[in-house]
């Protein structure tokens, strides 16, 4: 049976993910912080995104670099920044540099209970402005596409 | 999501379709007004243009909000209906993210269970 991941805006700059796996936190810990195994799951095929190279250097101070690669960009997409807090199998915390200042920062928790670890992600951002531009910047579903032949006729109202 | 998306379209489409209505969104995209403003500016009775006001309100095209006893009323872009847009998406990427992660758990579960057993050997 697949555990619910949940999404929930918390606040005007904040967001959480939440998801229980089935298995104790120092496997699920160690899935999020070694480079070969978060190349295995971080970049869902699903979404057509592929790991170009991976470096993860997951120590309280130490930096990570993703970079992708998706056939609707010909330059791979870089993530980068570095790690704030790093707490064997209970925390971890990072900052989201690729955006310049405005980055979210990425805390995550483990938490263990008769063998099965719930992870809960949260994204703060600095302003909720940051959110709201990132919401604003990424809307690329079909929903948006549908919209734009009517956004183009607003333009032309203002 | 096509359904509801073509039922929006219909209704954006409707909302569009009166002169009146056309020249409020215009009035809006230059700066935000209340229910009097727009009244007066179209020399309308309150009645009249709330009514209007609540047909592009219902089609997402504009959003207000009540302080005090006046209703100030905005373009609304259906921010509201984008930011859900955008966070099932962002869902949707944790969720494929975590099924394959799911695996990795399960096979580092495996291996520790099988280093275990060879230690006892």
């Amino acid at each position: 049976m697949k555990n619910e991941t949940t999404v929930e805006r918390k606040s005007e700059r904040e967001l959480v993910v939440t998801r229980t796996f089935n298995g104790p936190a120092r496997i699920v810990f160690e899935a999020w912080t070694k480079p070969e195994l978060l190349k295995r799951w971080w970049a869902p095929k699903s979404f057509g995104i592929s790991f170009v190279s991976c470096e993860a250097d997951a120590r309280t101070g130490g930096t990570y670099r993703f970079v992708f690669s998706h056939p609707s960009s010909e330059q791979p997409m870089a993530f980068f920044g570095r790690y704030i807090e790093v707490t064997p199998h209970s925390r971890l915390v990072w900052t989201n540099e690729e955006g310049g200042d405005d980055g979210s920062v990425t805390t995550v928790t483990f938490e263990e209970s008769g063998g099965k670890t719930l992870v809960v992600l949260h994204d703060l951002y600095p302003t909720k402005e940051a959110l709201d531009a990132a919401i604003a910047s990424q809307s690329t579903s079909g929903f948006d596409e549908t919209f734009a032949q009517l956004d183009a006729f607003l333009v032309t109202l203002r | 999501m096509v359904q509801y998306t073509k039922a929006r379209l219909d209704a954006s489409f409707a909302a569009l379709s009166d002169a009146t209505r056309r020249g409020v969104l215009e009035q809006l995209g230059r700066a935000d007004a209340s229910i009097t403003d727009l009244a007066e500016k179209f020399h309308m009775t309150l009645t009249g243009m709330k009514k209007h006001v609540g047909v592009l309100e219902q089609a997402g095209l504009v959003t207000t909000e009540k302080i005090g006893r006046v209703r100030t009323c905005r373009l609304g872009l259906r921010r509201l209906e984008q930011e859900a847009a955008w966070i099932e998406t962002y869902r949707q990427l944790w969720e494929a993210r975590f099924d394959a992660l799911d695996q990795v758990v399960e096979e580092l579960k495996a291996k520790e269970k099988a280093d275990a057993r060879k230690k006892r050997e």
